[in-house]
């Protein structure tokens, strides 16, 4: 049984005619944060459609902590926290019925997790807002929410679409911080996509897709030595103008 | 996954529908006022017009109102049915209906939860309305209302059934106006909601098999033999036919590898 924590081996798929992904693979490491960096419109919510089996391709395999997600989809997906890029939480229902929710969505008795979502909502200062409706919360206490939630079953492999677009720099700061201490600390795999390069550290493991294709992976310094590059930035533009010329 | 964790699993979903349904009270008086208007106005209206004869399961002439009270708790399943499919609809547009498929449960369990949650607050409404029409003097049987509960059930399946079934075909909230044009009210007014069906075959023989082949017709009769302690075998067949049919479209629909999510949603 593979040890990695996700393993994409030339996955493909497409809309129509048009190849949105095109022989996309690579591999991530339990404990490793890894950006999946790309403009938009790159193939990043469409590869993770894929990986939480919203869509099936019927090209490559995915294969999440060795369970093969066509053949296993339910064990694959029990592996799983998500963070969508469009946000999830029912605005009308409290922050805590919200949690209760994803609880029996896991099969989990919210009273077993009930110490560790006491302590999960005061890391994101927002114990004694527990019963206010979502509706009330602002954008980045939103996402923190999410993120609380989708870390609430300790799943071993953490995806994240865009998770910080339009949050101010305090709360993109905040977030990429919680992800980062738990990925450290509990060794989980984080899959983070995004197109900001800011949020690239020199040691993450990066892959660059574009068009659908991966130009580039490895860890952000070996992608910049490679390059020739100061920064991710450079990195990144150097390797999409080649591609798109 | 253990027994009690699909137990979880279901409970929380209804929850989280019930209390949807309680914070909305548009949709909440909405649910209400709707069959309540057709009770005391239309029924009252009509009332002369429309004559019923003795026919099965009444035993003795009734009056109008309570004729029609049946097809107006159907009424109210055949809305929630679709209400649930639109918010499937604005489930999936809004993205909370991603939550739900990535769960470890099988999808058509998950499905089948949503299903029954929604046909339960539904029932709820249902006997909520029985209560006041029981001030409106239609009263069947006290046990009526406990026989009543099974056809309601199977009835509000198949309905949210349907619902599912045609949120999963359809691309956009904006849709939602032609499921109430194309389907919510063909299905009402071509059936023994309002009228017996002897009547209709009186004046065309062609919309009397349409509404003979209606299964909402059959959803109305169910809970009109119920309600006074019978069972309409030829309702109950056609319902749970139905139902099965319903259910087996929806979820091939939203099985990511044969159904119809991957054309409707685009990507970045």
């Amino acid at each position: 049984m593979s040890e990695a924590a996700l393993e994409l081996s030339n996955v493909s798929f497409s809309y129509t005619k048009r190849p949105v992904l095109d022989g996309v693979s690579f591999s991530l490491d339990p404990g490793q944060f890894c950006v999946l960096l790309g403009v938009n419109g790159a193939g990043k919510t469409t590869l993770f459609s894929l990986i939480t089996r919203l869509f099936v391709s019927r090209n490559g395999s995915i294969n999440i902590y060795g369970y093969d997600l066509k053949q296993q989809s339910r064990k694959a997906l029990a592996q799983l926290g998500v963070v969508f890029q469009q946000p999830t939480l029912d605005l009308d229902l409290s922050l805590i019925q919200n949690l209760h929710y994803h609880c029996a969505l896991q099969g989990i008795n919210p009273e077993q997790v009930a110490d560790r979502l006491q302590l999960a909502m005061e890391e994101v200062g927002l114990a004694d807002r527990s019963t206010d409706r979502v509706r009330a919360l602002s954008g980045g206490q939103r996402r923190r929410i999410e993120l609380v939630r989708a870390l609430l079953h300790q799943p071993r492999l953490l995806l994240a679409d865009e998770p910080t677009v339009g949050l101010d720099i305090h709360s993109r700061q905040a977030i990429l911080q919680q992800v980062r201490e738990r990925c450290s600390q509990d060794g989980i795999g984080v899959l983070w996509a995004t197109h900001l390069v800011d949020e690239v550290e020199p040691q993450d493991q990066l892959v660059i897709l574009h068009g659908g294709k991966v130009l580039a992976r490895g860890s952000a310094e070996q992608i910049m030595q490679q390059t020739g590059s100061d920064s991710v930035k450079q990195a990144f533009n150097q390797l999409t103008r080649s591609e798109s010329s | 996954m253990k027994a009690i964790q699909y137990f979880r699993c279901l409970w929380g979903i209804f929850i989280r529908e019930a209390l949807r349904f309680l914070h909305q009270r548009e949709r909440f008086f909405g649910a209400l006022v709707r069959p309540l208007v057709w009770l005391f106005i239309f029924a009252a209206g009509f009332r002369s017009i429309l004559g019923v004869s003795i026919i099965p399961p009444y035993e003795t002439y009734i009056l109008y109102e309570e004729y029609i009270v049946p097809g107006l708790a159907a009424m109210i399943l055949l809305f929630s049915g679709m209400q649930s499919s639109l918010s499937m609809v604005y489930d999936r547009e809004m993205g909370s209906m991603r939550m739900l498929m990535v769960s470890p449960f099988p999808r058509w369990y998950l499905l089948l939860c949503k299903l029954t949650a929604g046909t339960l607050v539904a029932i709820a409404q249902v006997y909520l309305f029985l209560g006041i029409a029981w001030f409106w003097d239609v009263q069947p049987p006290l046990i009526g209302y406990l026989l009543a509960f099974p056809a309601l059930l199977l009835s509000g399946l198949m309905l949210g059934a349907l619902g599912l079934l045609l949120s999963s075909a359809i691309k956009q909230l904006e849709n939602f106006a032609g499921v109430m044009n194309f389907v919510i009210f063909p299905m009402f007014f071509a059936s023994s909601a309002l009228y017996p069906l002897w009547r209709i075959k009186d004046s065309s023989l062609f919309l009397y098999e349409i509404c003979r082949f209606n299964p909402f017709t059959h959803a109305v009769e169910l809970i009109r033999f119920s309600l006074y302690g019978q069972i309409g075998w030829v309702a109950f067949f056609a319902v749970v036919g139905s139902l099965l049919v319903f259910l087996a479209g929806a979820i091939y629909g939203y099985d990511p590898a044969r159904g119809l999510m991957t054309r409707k949603q685009g990507g970045g």
